[in-house]
């Protein structure tokens, strides 16, 4: 039981979530890398740039979702040299959708993909495990997920503004972080639309209490009004 | 192994707390714990009291199957009743208690149905501080600091460099609530919401649960994956 296993696969617990919003998209994610119990990347970013206006979130194994999304921004690279204009977005999550499907059996990673075209506006697709592809006016996906699909029943609402489903990315992730044990760290952010990418950092002082959680402090010793200890 | 015996047997742990740090300091021990009481990857219940005061001179904390550490805090209740039922003028010290858990917890084991629990036990009797630890295969021990699961890994190092025989209260609870943000950022089933106890020959004292300050302001954690997209 008091068994750590540093070996174990990095795994990223995870929540990620996509949104689409009256003029583009926002994604969002946790921050949490772990290997069984340890979290060995507290800080790391999860929404990866396909290209400059695709980006997709990643979940599950770590190594398979970074190696499927260098691929595809491999092949998207090419593609758009080929096309001689940004890719659409639907096109990168065919992409990624077919390395997914063709490599099942291998493969334990659940991905979003969305971002900014001009000829469908923002969009969200999402690839579960398995290789389905599924357009969404927004996705979530990822451990702490789970905690999140009554929430997005009764918070979801067509045509947000920017700042609206910023908000609504931001408070998400913040409650999944308090409930699953493999989601934690900080709140990233990537808004995109016509006007480009904006990335956004919001770690936990920023967000809101939530149930059950209190205000932070430096030390107990603050609260208790104990007297610090001199010092000449 | 009798199946009536079987049907009774822990076979694993389902709402599990996780470490307890301790450690000797001037006037006795301190203990510290965080509130949270896991369901598997669920950080399903948030005001779990993993500390709790034995008698008059000792303090239990746990980690672990709850329900198991429940009914061990069943059979020390017994086992002070009949104590103060003597009547005697002497009372079962921290050495006395650890003893009693060590022989429970060891022949629960040998009878394949463990309690599954890594307890700490600490206590001051006529000026003798006592700090133990016992787990759910009866490996039991004492020493100057010692602490469960991923505070062996991630506490002990940092109590082995910081640690010595006159910490003052404030000096000791300042080195708890860094082991304790240690574990807040790299274990997993870590909550927020911390206790720390106190016991001296005067009496045990369990502080009011509070919340620590993390830290994500380093410039690497802003966009760690500028120039090598897709990594972590």
């Amino acid at each position: 039981m008091d068994q750590v296993d540093f070996n174990a696969p990095h795994s990223m617990g995870t929540t990620i979530i996509g949104v689409t919003y009256n003029g583009g998209v926002v994604l969002g994610a946790d921050s949490r890398t772990s290997t069984g119990v340890y979290v060995a990347n507290r800080a790391s970013d999860k929404i990866t740039k396909l290209t400059d206006n695709v980006y997709v979130c990643r979940s599950g194994s770590a190594a398979d979702s970074q190696v499927v999304s260098d691929y595809v921004r491999y092949f998207l690279h090419q593609h758009t040299i080929q096309l001689g204009q940004p890719a659409t977005v639907k096109v990168a999550a065919n992409l990624v959708r077919l390395l997914a499907y063709n490599n099942k059996n291998n493969l334990q990673t659940g991905l979003i993909v969305g971002g900014w075209d001009k000829y469908e506006g923002g969009q969200i697709y999402g690839v579960p495990l398995g290789g389905t592809i599924v357009q969404q006016p927004f996705a979530i996906g990822g451990s702490g997920s789970s905690y999140l699909y009554g929430f997005f029943d009764q918070a979801w609402k067509e045509g947000m503004t920017q700042d609206e489903a910023e908000e609504l990315v931001k408070k998400a992730v913040s409650l999944a972080i308090a409930r699953d044990g493999a989601s934690g760290g900080v709140v990233r952010t990537v808004i995109i639309n016509s006007e480009g990418v904006t990335r956004n950092f919001y770690p936990g002082d920023q967000l809101p209490i939530w149930h059950d959680e209190l205000e932070s402090h430096n030390s107990l010793l603050d609260i208790l009004g104990a007297p610090e200890p001199m010092n000449i | 192994m009798d199946s009536v015996a079987d049907s009774q047997r822990t076979l694993y742990p389902y709402v599990t707390g996780s470490s307890v740090v301790a450690i000797k300091y001037k006037d006795g021990i301190l203990m510290a714990a965080d509130m949270g009481g896991s369901y598997g990857s669920t950080l399903r219940y948030k005001s779990v009291e993993r500390l709790k005061p034995i008698g008059k001179h000792s303090l239990l904390g746990a980690s672990g199957e709850i329900s198991d550490f429940q009914e061990i805090m069943r059979y020390l209740d017994e086992l002070i009743l009949v104590d103060n039922m003597w009547d005697d003028g002497n009372s079962l010290g921290p050495k006395e208690v650890h003893n009693y858990l060590t022989r429970v917890m060891y022949n629960r084991r040998n009878k394949f149905n463990p309690l599954w629990n890594s307890l700490v036990l600490g206590g001051v009797k006529k000026g003798e501080k006592y700090l133990g630890t016992v787990n759910m295969i009866g490996i039991n021990y004492e020493d100057n600091h010692v602490a469960t699961g991923l505070g062996n890994h991630l506490a002990r190092p940092i109590l082995r460099d910081e640690w010595n025989e006159n910490l003052t209260f404030e000096e000791g609870v300042k080195l708890l609530e860094k082991c304790m943000r240690v574990l807040l950022y790299r274990d997993r089933s870590a909550v927020n919401k911390i206790q720390i106890s106190k016991i001296t020959e005067e009496g045990a004292t369990v502080y009011p649960p509070f919340s620590l300050r993390t830290y994500w302001e380093f410039s690497a954690f802003q966009n760690p994956t500028a120039g090598a997209e897709g990594s972590w």
